[in-house]
């Protein structure tokens, strides 16, 4: 590695303008319900009311006959196919045990029965003549409830299975069930000076995209279905509509077009069968979006977590033992159940050196909202215990709990057992820390926050108090050996080349950052590329935006695949400069002399290439599998001041620092972190599910908040370069791990405040309210 | 009297317009079947903005309204702000400034900038905040899309105290 390995690049590392600002800004016609032609047929569904029960009859012909109405669909009249929503690699680690309609249902918000009519109101008043009969079956609203001996059982069906061999008792409510040791974690207890054994508690929570799930289908005159969607998974998708209907792929093209956000949500299949079969036994294009509440309801959500944590820690500060027993309460389907627990050991772990390690993580169902992806993906519920129990070893110890971290944390060239352990429906793969920016994240951060006026909490009087938190974290980049991203890359007249990628942009700017690599790849600039994400006919495979892959896995293969297009420019600029090969070099969007002398443009070899002699199409794909999913890292510090009357917690500054690497375009990065940050900022203050039997209670914007921007506190993001070998011109991933923050700051900073250690959140001034009350000095 | 209860007629990006509509369509429903697509349903609950248009100047929800109470108004959609050619002075910032992430609150948060500018002559950040306020972002933690607003508030400002200086030049 040079001295400056980002001092020579021209088009990334830098904030070039997103390729898609301009049209978005304008509001232009972007998104999928901006391409639904007026004669678009609306789709709604019937809801279950219901937490837990059996549709006992279920009668249609009244709402088929109403005005307007084109085709009911239920479980009486589409094919029964089990099968998994969840939008993963194949076979997914995840069970079947999704029906497109089923004759049971398993939370309020499971599919009834769907209506596709000529208007909104007509579909409405459609759904009001379905007759129900159900019959209410106990519901499982916890996981112990869930646990408990002689538990309703949720998935009762026969079909119910998980595709690859992992645990699955659904008769016991079940889900899944993973677990890893290293060393001997009792042993490491005993050697302990101090010992540890807390509980913490993690909230439901929504994406909260602003734009709601929506897909639109249509039969094209081929007679194969179009579905243009709001999907993170393209390719997924295509192979579970197919799936769920019982129809070749052949026949289905997936259309991604702008997303209005996901940030996991949209890693699922719920929609896109529905206004599949509607288009097809119609024949006319069917649209159906979400409307807010729905959102909250069946949208997926976070998986709500009980994460134990038993950890042993000697005076001078060495971590003897760490055990973490999870309980990841999936909700009425599976999809993630088993990932995301597993990802509560994998991503949080490794970032201490101990020898002593335990980890069991549980998934069980409930008659609740379905968890799903969310970014963070269970780093986000476990480094919350992680992070509390640090500080809490800190101050038993008597040690700067930033000292604590300092003395501990993974460094470049070293590994953890869990890596190899701990994958994703299998074993990982073992992996040594490449960049670690970690140090320098926690100097800069504490330097911002002000670290060093930090005081201990039992000085502090009066109604209001000031308190400072950290918390470090990691997350990964990619899926080794699973995730796969491709990439196409072909040459214009112009000089302009057509970027084809499967990467899927959902606002994040990922098209951009794509283009950055090409181009840089290529010696062109970033505006000579025509960026087209994703479309299953255009564009090549990719698994789709996940895991904190698209920059890491993806860029390789949009870079490759520049590399190889970069191939061919050279070849056909040395044969017009009647050159050898090895006697030229891109440059500047020119092939030339190596002495500079001979120049021919990108765009004359092109022209060549097309029209004039040995002509061929400049054209390069690669594909990108990756070895090692390296970390990102992040310390996070926050100050803030807690009213000890009321128990509001406000924050004054929050300081979020991020070592991704190269940042392929900063001001994106920072984007990512600010409002990452802010997503976490918020779930940790305000955002819960209230439910009354079941029934999620606040599903609004009035009554479940997020942040708008009177709320928000000023964020500092902090960007601490460091090179990743194996990324993409140093990069590596950047978008999930700054929502891991805020919830341990926050705990650790009331507990600097106040004396009052919370375990589970959000912390609403009720619940800090309390605990202030409980603390003795 | 309107001959046909059936209709609804207002100005709409400056140009007289009158469409059919049911009286429970909402203006949002409206605008986006007539190809006003910029305007945006984030919610149908009047609290996520996306839906923001102008109405006599100031920023409502228009998913909201009924399109009968558009009636003899004037509205403005994100349609009749700025061009490829050439974006609003905002616009300009957002898409200079990073702060489009996934766009889909732009449009309305551009509504709400466009109130605020016709409304106040001012922009103390607590006033910009109120105007604001009814536009939610989940991407980008709003620190992009306020540095934007912020440089184009500030120009404004100095501009007016600038041509007020020269205009009481020749008094002096």
């Amino acid at each position: 590695m040079t001295a400056n390995p980002t001092a020579n690049f021209k088009q990334v590392n830098h904030s070039v303008r997103k390729v898609d600002a301009v049209q978005l800004a304008l509001g232009k016609p972007s998104y999928v319900a901006d391409f639904a032609p007026r004669d678009a047929l609306v789709v709604k569904m019937l809801w279950s009311p219901h937490p837990h029960a059996k549709i006992v009859s279920l009668d249609v012909s009244a709402a088929e006959k109403m005005p307007g109405v084109k085709a009911v669909l239920w479980h009486g009249n589409v094919p029964r196919i089990v099968h998994c929503t969840a939008g993963q690699g194949f076979p997914e680690p995840s069970p079947y045990d999704t029906f497109m309609f089923d004759t049971k249902v398993r939370f309020v918000g499971d599919r009834v029965a769907a209506v596709a009519a000529e208007t909104e109101e007509q579909a409405l008043a459609a759904l009001a003549k379905i007759q129900v009969k159900y019959e209410l079956l106990k519901p499982v609203f916890s996981i112990d409830e869930a646990m408990a001996d002689g538990a309703p059982i949720i998935h009762d069906e026969p079909e119910a299975h998980v595709p690859i061999p992992i645990p699955y008792e659904p008769k016991k409510n079940l889900v899944a069930k993973v677990g890893c040791e290293a060393g001997d974690f009792e042993k490491g207890m005993k050697e302990a000076d101090f010992t540890f054994d807390d509980v913490y508690e993690t909230p439901y929570a929504q994406h909260c995209p602003i734009e709601p799930y929506v897909s639109l289908a249509h039969v094209d005159s081929s007679g194969r279905i179009f579905i243009t969607t709001s999907t993170q998974v393209p390719f997924h998708c295509r192979r579970i509509v197919a799936q769920t209907l019982g129809l070749p792929v052949q026949k289905i093209r997936v259309i991604k077009p702008r997303i209005g956000g996901g940030f996991g949500s949209k890693q699922e299949i719920l929609l896109e069968d529905v206004v599949a079969l509607f288009a097809l036994r119609t024949g006319r294009p069917c649209l159906w979006q979400f409307n807010r509440e729905e959102n909250f309801r069946t949208g997926r959500t976070r998986h709500p977590i009980r994460v134990r944590i038993r950890a042993g820690i000697k005076k001078d500060g060495t971590i003897t033992a760490i055990g973490m027993d999870c309980w990841n309460n999936t909700g009425a389907y599976g999809g993630h159940g088993l990932t995301v627990v597993s990802c509560c050991g994998s991503k949080v772990l490794p970032l201490y050196r101990c020898d002593n390690i335990h980890f069991d993580g549980k998934v069980y169902y409930t008659n609740l909202p379905v968890g799903g992806a969310y970014r963070g993906f269970g780093a986000t519920q476990a480094f919350f215990a992680m992070e509390s129990t640090m500080d809490k070893m800190a101050e038993a110890i008597g040690m700067d709990p930033l000292k604590l971290r300092q003395l501990n944390h993974i460094k470049s060239g070293e590994g953890s057992p869990i890596f190899a352990a701990l994958g994703e429906g299998k074993e990982g793969v073992p992996m040594t820390v490449g960049s670690c920016a970690l140090g320098e994240c926690i100097t800069k951060g504490a330097a911002e926050i002000g670290w060093d006026k930090r005081t201990d909490w039992r000085a502090k009087t009066g109604r209001y108090r000031r308190g400072i938190g950290m918390a470090c974290l990691m997350q990964g980049s990619s899926i080794p050996h699973i995730d796969m991203g491709g990439a196409s890359i072909k040459l214009n007249e112009d000089g302009s080349f057509n970027l084809l990628v499967g990467a899927t942009d959902l606002g994040t700017g990922s098209d951009t950052v794509l283009a950055q690599i090409a181009a840089e790849e290529l010696c062109t600039a970033t505006d000579k590329m025509i960026v087209y994400s994703s479309d299953t006919d255009m564009t090549p495979f990719d698994v789709g935006a996940y895991a904190s892959s698209t920059t890491y896995l993806s860029g390789e293969a949009a870079r490759k695949a520049a590399a190889d297009a970069k191939r061919q420019i050279l070849h056909t600029g040395a044969e017009m400069l009647n050159l050898p090969e090895d006697q030229c070099v891109c440059k500047d969007a020119h092939v030339q002399s190596k002495d500079g002398k001979k120049s021919v443009s990108y765009s004359d070899i092109s022209c060549y290439s097309l029209y004039s002699k040995n002509q061929y199409q400049i054209i390069g794909t690669a594909s990108h599998i990756t070895q090692k999913s390296p970390p990102p890292f992040a310390a996070h510090f926050a100050e803030i001041e807690v009213d000890t009357w009321t128990g509001n917690v406000k924050v004054l500054k929050y300081v979020s620092t991020i070592d991704c690497g190269t940042a392929i375009n900063p001001a994106l990065c920072e984007g990512q972190t600010e409002g990452g940050t802010l997503n976490g900022i918020s779930y940790a203050l305000t955002e819960q599910y209230l439910f009354r039997n079941g029934r999620m209670t606040n599903a609004s914007f009035t009554d479940y908040h997020i942040f708008s921007m009177r709320d928000v506190p000023p964020i500092k993001a902090i960007i601490v370069p460091s090179f990743e070998d194996t990324g993409p011109f140093g990069a590596k991933s950047v978008s999930e791990i700054c929502i891991n923050g805020p919830a341990p700051v926050f705990g650790n900073a009331i507990y600097n405040a106040t004396g009052a250690r919370l375990n589970e959140f959000p912390f609403t001034p009720e619940k800090v309210l309390n605990a202030i009350r409980a603390v003795k000095k | 009297m309107k001959k046909n209860p059936n209709t609804v007629s207002f100005t709409l990006n400056g140009e007289r317009k009158t469409f059919i509509t049911e009286p429970n369509e909402k203006l949002l429903a409206l605008l986006r079947r007539e190809g006003y697509k910029g305007t945006k349903f984030g919610c149908g609950q009047g609290t996520c903005g996306a839906c923001t248009v102008l109405m006599d100047g100031r920023a409502i929800y228009s998913c909201l309204l009924f399109a009968m109470q558009a009636e003899g108004r004037d509205v403005r959609t994100i349609e009749s702000v700025g061009t490829h050619e050439k974006p609003s002075e905002f616009q300009q910032e957002l898409i200079d400034g990073a702060a489009v992430q996934c766009g889909f609150c732009i449009p309305g948060m551009i509504m709400s900038a466009e109130a605020l500018m016709k409304a106040e002559d001012v922009y103390p950040d607590d006033v910009v905040r109120e105007y604001m306020d009814g536009n939610l972002c989940r991407c980008t933690g709003y620190e992009k899309i306020w540095g934007a607003l912020r440089r184009v508030l500030d120009r404004r400002e100095e501009g007016r105290e600038q041509s007020s200086e020269s205009r009481s030049d020749p008094k002096a």
